[in-house]
């Protein structure tokens, strides 16, 4: 059974909880996410050109390029997280330009070479899947794909083609950490999404609060939270584990619940 | 097919892809969006009365054609080729940028879209944008970045009497690349409602296709110009290539010209040894702004800053298409610093009485380059894509000259 296919046969919704890769002490807020609970850890790859993301993250990318993150660092890292955490899924997120730059292939062997479970690259749909999907697929990387508000029962199928791992649906037309999608939209994605797939679904973009994460914990498969991590990792720099383990364990203990109160 | 063998001008494919360049890179949000842009962007161009408002708004409105110039005093001061100049400066709001605006703002309306953006590094673009948004009545943000808002101070001006929303955008290194992406970044936020005219060749495709056709009317004015004036095709086109646009309207329509030689100058800045803006020339492909094309990047592909004294040059990448032709070697790319533009523009404005862009000085300059190592017999056009009044303030910096 895969990493991700272990984590969403528990009988519990997940905590996907992302971080920039080179931001503060990485391994230190990774060991916090997996000691607070968090489920699936997405770490994101610095880019200087981060299009889809909102204020907190795109700092989050230039202050780690600042400090001289490359690559080579970033699956550094990816490589010592799997040696502490056997189980626990990893998911490279970021753009295009530096997953392709050395080729795909050489992208998803250093992933499988690193223990990456799976890839989110934000800027390849699926009509260019054929820059990275391939490779990864060959490689035993799940690509994962985004769903969105705009995404239409004509596309959806087009979207899931060669999917892997889960179907992140992005709750917001928009970009990271900004606005929150009403409740009752999400329900409905999540219901549609889930008629159309055997993938887990999980649910993003502008999740904050505990009390949010709950609400859609409820009908999602996993529950993923960004920038509010970013945001303390910002306030706190390299002495931000403490701070992430406790906020994690918040949220964790709001979405691992949620579905038992539904019920 | 319709279309002829062995054509340089049925490009790009149904995927939009220039060879290996081109695409779609964009967030699936934009996806839906730019596939529907696509699918009313072939309804206008299978409807005459698409094309006629267009062309009615280019000859009312911008006041095309515009003329094709014989510049004999620099001519007979290089005493080469004779070097003919496409007044593009000549056109209302003082650059071709507006020949694209017409274009966008038509297929807004047609789409039902009530709200414009745009990105804008000197304030060209901008200033196009917000004028066909004036004419049409739309409200419209440009989104600029704060080091540009600051150097451009007339610009933002303009934008601002014009009705526009200027947005100084403060995220990365403040400048054109910087506002694309903030651009995009209200676009995923706003796709029910609005339109992003995109300035240049370049962005996912369908834009580096129609941002062609509409440039498009350089080449084919000044194809007719041109025979009208000395009975036979040119032999040499030049242009100055920031993401590309002046440069393959005038470009296209000559493609399958295989006599004609075909040079686009890239910015070489400082040099191309220091900070410079030659996607080309100091590049290689990679993924931007939704489109695979040359781009200034280091190993792991973090892209580099661009420099260039022009800031209509001043971005690290390159439309899709002219990385394509660069490839297949149908077109030459060539280098020319910030000093030799700087001569160019001063050099034009003596001889000829004509104050370029320094974008366009660019090309005066390649063409000072390569003109007097031809006969007399040849014929040279250069795009002379802009005026360059809005330039006068960072001339006479780089010149020392208190104003
Ligand atoms: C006068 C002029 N020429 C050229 C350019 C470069 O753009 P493009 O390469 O798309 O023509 C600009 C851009 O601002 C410009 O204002």
């Amino acid at each position: 059974m895969t990493r991700f296919a272990a984590t969403f046969a528990k009988p519990r919704t997940a905590l996907v909880a992302f971080i920039t890769a080179g931001d503060g002490n990485t391994a230190a807020n990774l060991d916090a996410l997996v000691a607070g609970g968090a489920d699936v850890i997405e770490l994101g790859m610095p880019f200087t050109d981060p299009m889809a993301d909102g204020p907190a993250i795109q700092a989050a990318n230039l202050r780690s390029l600042a400090k001289g993150t490359t690559t080579a660092d970033i699956f550094a890292i990816a490589s010592a997280f799997r040696e502490r955490h056997a189980d626990i899924p990893l998911v490279l997120m970021g753009y295009a330009n530096p997953m392709t730059i050395r080729g795909p292939e050489w992208f998803a062997a250093e992933c499988a070479k690193a223990g990456v479970d799976g890839i989110i690259c934000v800027d390849i749909p699926s009509e260019e899947d054929a820059e990275l999907g391939p490779s990864l697929r060959a490689a035993g990387v799940d690509l994962i794909r985004l769903a969105t508000p705009t995404t239409d029962p004509a596309r959806l199928p087009a979207v899931l083609d060669g999917a892997g791992g889960f179907l992140y649906y992005v709750s917001v037309a928009g970009i990271t950490g900004l606005q929150q999608a009403a409740q009752a939209s999400i329900v409905d994605a999540v219901a549609r999404l889930k008629a159309a797939t055997d993938l887990p679904v999980a649910v993003g973009f502008g999740v904050r609060t505990p009390a949010q994460a709950s609400e859609i914990a409820k009908v999602a498969d996993g529950v993923v939270v960004g920038s509010a991590f970013i945001d303390i990792i910002a306030e706190h720099g390299d002495a931000a584990a403490a701070h992430v383990e406790a906020f994690t364990r918040t949220l964790a203990d709001a979405i691992h619940g949620a579905k038992e109160i539904a019920a | 097919m319709t279309d002829l063998p062995n054509s340089l001008r049925t490009g790009p494919d149904a995927r939009g892809h220039f060879g290996q360049f081109g695409g779609r890179y964009v967030a699936e949000t934009l996806m839906p969006l730019i596939l529907d842009l696509e699918r009313h962007y072939r309804a206008a161009q299978a409807d005459p009365a698409f094309k006629a408002e267009f062309d009615y708004l280019l000859k009312h409105y911008v006041g095309r054609p515009s003329p094709l110039w014989f510049a004999e005093r620099l001519t007979e001061h290089l005493g080469g080729a004779k070097i003919y100049l496409k007044r593009e400066d000549l056109n209302h709001t003082g650059a071709h940028k507006i020949n694209n605006c017409i274009g966008q703002i038509l297929l807004a309306r047609r789409m039902g879209k009530t709200k414009i953006i745009a990105e804008t590094g000197a304030g060209q673009h901008g200033v196009a944008t917000a004028t066909v948004a004036a004419l049409f009545g739309l409200p419209c943000t440009i989104f600029m970045g704060a080091v540009d808002v600051a150097r451009q101070q007339p610009n933002v001006f303009r934008m601002k009497l014009l009705g526009a929303e200027v947005v100084a955008v403060e995220s990365g290194a403040k400048t054109l690349k910087d506002a694309m992406n903030e651009a995009l970044r209200h676009w995923v936020a706003n796709v029910h409602d609005t339109f992003y005219i995109i300035g240049t060749v370049a962005g996912p495709h369908p834009y580096p296709e129609l941002v062609r056709d509409f440039q498009s009317v350089i080449g084919d004015e000044a194809r007719e110009q041109i025979l009208e004036a000395e009975g036979r095709l040119p032999d040499m086109l030049i242009a100055p290539v920031g993401g590309g646009s002046n440069a393959i309207g005038l470009f296209h329509p000559f493609l399958d010209d295989a006599d004609v030689e075909i040079v686009g100058v890239e910015a070489a800045g400082e040099g191309l040894d220091g900070k410079h803006a030659a996607s080309l020339a100091g590049g290689r492909p990679g993924i931007l702004h939704g489109n695979k094309t040359y781009l200034l990047q280091d190993d792991d592909g973090q892209i580099t800053e661009a420099h260039s004294i022009s800031a209509g040059l001043d971005y690290p990448g390159i439309g899709p298409e002219h990385s394509w032709l660069h490839e297949i070697g149908r077109v030459r790319y060539e280098p020319v610093t910030d000093a030799e533009a700087l001569a160019s523009f001063q050099k034009l404005t003596k001889l000829e009485g004509i104050i370029p862009a320094l974008e366009s000085a660019h090309a005066i300059a390649a063409a000072e380059r390569i003109a007097p190592t031809l006969d007399k017999d040849k014929i040279i056009i250069v795009n002379c894509s802009g005026r360059g009044d809005k330039d006068i303030f960072t001339v006479a910096d780089a010149l020392g000259v208190a104003l």
